[in-house]
């Protein structure tokens, strides 16, 4: 009854093994990641824009996020697989590993009845002279032509073992590794790491990011932009959007890292924190004057680029356009002028061209619309501001030490062979034999000239 | 002479090529052979010329960069890497018929590119203007390239396994001077085996520079996810080597569908979704 109970927990036990060495369980990674990776490519990741949302039901969208298609490549379904993935190749090079291992490091040196018989391209000499002569000749063929052999005398013939690269047999282990490797530098970058995002507007100095997840990072030092500029092509396409940038510790501009050029293609790395151009845009502030329609109670107020100010009569107003030549889309007219869109407080709203130049249209308008609130246009503080991304990923070394490993691991797996020869030198005959890891055809020629070259050495009859 | 001219040439020379190659396949003259493959490596040496030329043009321009930087381009060089492929294929392995296969991809591409796409030189937008581009271009065409090259290996196994299986041993057949179904298993494997490490090298290169460039060698992007989706299916396809229940016309559909998933990875994530890598045209 015991003994029966531990067979079948074995039996199961060694089931659950053999599942995870598999094969089939590799295929099945393999293909199950690829089709469903598909989905991350088709749905949108992150947050959902709405556009998106509004072409999907609600259904949809609460079984979409129920399966985490929106954040896919991290749900725990994709994670599962790509741990099955890890389990299934760490399993299969434990499992095949010692006998490779022992392939390598305890090769098999006389040729047996056994093995001669594997070998299907084993030939026998017949020559003269005694094994002792014999074998020294087919050695410096071997050293010469291939790799010095190693020599074992064994009832009274000579066995000669030379062979070639054998490590390239754990090529294949390498590769597995470096996958391991890979995941291992992933793990760390999201575990120690950031990716995070700063908007600085020209001559602002920021301490802190905004990470992907929304949170405040210290930096622990400073950044100024000292200015920002774009340049374009003949053709009007952008050439190069450059950020000039200088780091500051307690205030202070640290030496080297002064006005530093922050260019696409072209990042600012201090302290492991990695800073690459990515946006832009406009900061300027704009000024104003607001009165009534004889020109009393004037106020001066400013406009940020990006936000909007309260006028005297309670409406809210913002910049959409600006330029400093307006005759490019008024021909009779000239000077600065800015696009502005007003909004009432009871919900109306219209787009408005306040000049600098022309007060009389300013006045114009005004008579004409929202009750004579005369606006004039006084000028600009131009200004722009670069988007940096930020990066720090202390695993990003360890991805690519990953990389190179699966390289080399790749290349020896595939091109490199594990060569072996043995011979077995009797007195007057000389059998030869060897077998490879891959290219098989190749080293079956390989053997021919070797054949052809150890016959020369040998005392023929043919010879005397 | 311009560049233009001589992608024009070549293109007719990859059809003449492909032509031959038809012809070999009817008629079994060997000079047909002879012709495609002279043909094709003629074709090849005019538009490595035409490249090399399109690259001086882009100089003349004041736009100087690799001729790799937008879909044109790009299409042309993976007609120029199709046939690099094939025409290395044929050095080692003298068997010419498989050209009847494989140039009409690369007849494809240079007509698409010469017909319907804009041939303009036009300068490097910023995310380009890096080295990297050159070695992530090249290694990844080379990778596909390689890839297509299996695909038409592939089609033919499944053309002479078909055969072999319905009638036996007939010389009078199409299929008479196609290699044994046994050959272009092989040699579908050593094609596959000559484009997963430059595909991987290619998904690598642009990590590295994604790294350099963005900050992440990894976001999931839908041409970096559909890469590795091709990587999966050849790295199935290689351990299915192993296994022989997965060799043969299993391994050859796995290699069709490799290849598709790989058009679809070039092209399919530009023309269909969204993401990083857009070619401008």
């Amino acid at each position: 009854m015991t003994s029966s109970t531990s067979t079948s927990n074995k039996t199961i036990s060694k089931s659950i093994w053999d599942f995870f060495c598999s094969l089939k369980l590799t295929m099945f990674t393999f293909i199950t990641l690829a089709v469903l990776s598909i989905i991350g490519t088709v749905i949108p990741q992150g947050t959902p824009p709405p556009e998106y949302l509004q072409t999907i039901s609600p259904a949809k969208l609460a079984f979409y996020q129920s399966l985490g298609f929106f954040n896919m490549y991290h749900s725990w379904w994709f994670i599962l697989l790509l741990s099955l993935l890890s389990i299934n190749l760490i399993a299969c090079s434990i499992k095949r590993l010692p006998h490779i291992w022992k392939t390598i490091t305890q090769p098999v040196m006389v040729m047996s009845d056994s093995l001669e018989k594997t070998l299907s391209n084993c030939t026998t000499i017949i020559t003269l002279g005694d094994a002792a002569t014999l074998k020294d000749r087919v050695a410096n063929v071997l050293k010469a032509e291939f790799a010095d052999p190693v020599i074992t005398e064994n009832d009274g013939a000579f066995h000669l073992f030379a062979q070639k690269s054998p490590w390239s047999r754990l090529a294949v282990y390498a590769v597995h590794l470096s996958v391991l490797v890979i995941f291992i530098g992933a793990i760390i970058g999201s575990l120690f790491g950031y990716k995070g995002f700063v908007n600085i507007i020209e001559g602002q100095t920021i301490s802190n990011v905004m990470s992907r997840s929304d949170k405040e990072i210290d930096l622990g030092f400073a950044l100024r932009c000292e200015q920002f500029s774009v340049a374009h092509y003949s053709t009007g396409a952008p050439k190069e959007f450059k950020s000039i940038i200088t780091v500051l510790e307690n205030g202070r501009p640290v030496p080297n890292y002064t006005n530093v050029r922050v260019i696409v293609n072209d990042p600012l790395t201090y302290k492991g924190i990695t800073f690459y151009q990515s946006s832009y845009g406009n900061a300027g502030e704009y000024f104003f004057t607001a009165s009534d329609l004889s020109g009393k109670d004037g106020v001066t107020f400013q406009v940020d680029r990006n936000s909007s100010v309260t006028l005297p009569d309670g409406s809210s107003m913002h910049i959409i356009e600006e330029t400093d030549d307006v005759s490019k889309f008024v021909p009779n007219l000239t000077g600065p002028a800015v696009q502005v869109e007003i909004h009432d407080p009871r919900g109306g709203s219209e787009k408005v061209i306040v000049y600098a130049n022309h007060p009389e249209l300013n006045i114009q308008h005004a008579k004409e619309h929202n009750g004579g609130l005369v606006l004039q246009y006084k000028g600009a503080n131009k200004k722009m501001y670069t988007g940096l991304q930020v990066a720090k990923d202390p695993g990003v070394w360890i991805v690519w030490v990953g990389c190179i490993l699966m390289m080399v691991g790749i290349y020896a797996a595939f091109f490199m062979s594990h060569r072996r020869i043995w011979v077995r030198v009797n007195n007057g005959t000389v059998t030869i034999g060897g077998n490879a890891s891959k290219n098989q055809g190749g080293f079956q020629l390989f053997m021919e000239q070797l054949l052809t070259k150890i016959k020369k050495q040998l005392p023929m009859e043919d010879n005397k | 002479m311009t560049s233009s001219l001589l992608f024009n040439i070549t293109t007719l020379l990859y059809l003449a090529s492909m032509l031959a190659f038809f012809a070999f396949i009817a008629n079994r003259a060997k000079a047909f052979g002879t012709a495609g493959s002279v043909i094709a490596f003629g074709g090849l040496l005019l538009q490595t010329i035409a490249i090399g030329l399109r690259w001086k043009e882009s100089y003349i321009l004041g736009a100087g960069h690799a001729p790799l930087a937008n879909l044109y381009e790009s299409v042309v060089f993976f007609s120029w890497t199709i046939v690099l492929i094939y025409g290395l294929l044929d050095l080692k392995y003298r068997y010419r018929v498989i050209g009847a296969f494989v140039m009409p991809f690369a007849l494809l591409g240079m007509a698409w590119a010469q017909l319907g796409l804009n041939s303009g030189i036009e300068p490097l937008v910023p995310a380009l203007q890096s080295n990297w581009l050159i070695y992530h271009v090249i290694t990844c065409f080379l990778g596909y390239a390689a890839f297509a090259v299996a695909c038409g290996i592939s089609i033919m196994y499944l053309i002479r396994e078909r055969h072999e299986r319905s009638t036996p041993a007939n010389d009078q057949s199409i299929v008479a001077i196609f290699p044994t179904s046994r050959v272009l298993d092989d040699l579908n494997y050593k094609s596959i085996m000559i484009g997963f490490p430059l595909l991987t090298l290619g998904i690598i290169t642009g990590a590295v520079w994604a790294n350099y460039a963005w900050g992440t060698y990894w976001s999931w992007d839908p041409k970096e996810t559909w890469s590795l989706i091709v990587w999966f299916i050849y790295a199935a396809f290689l351990h299915a080597r192993i296994t022989r229940g997965w060799a043969g016309r299993r391994a050859a559909w796995l290699s069709i569908i490799g290849f598709a998933a790989t058009i679809f990875c070039y092209l399919g994530v530009n023309l269909l979704l969204s993401g990083l890598h857009s070619y401008g045209g």
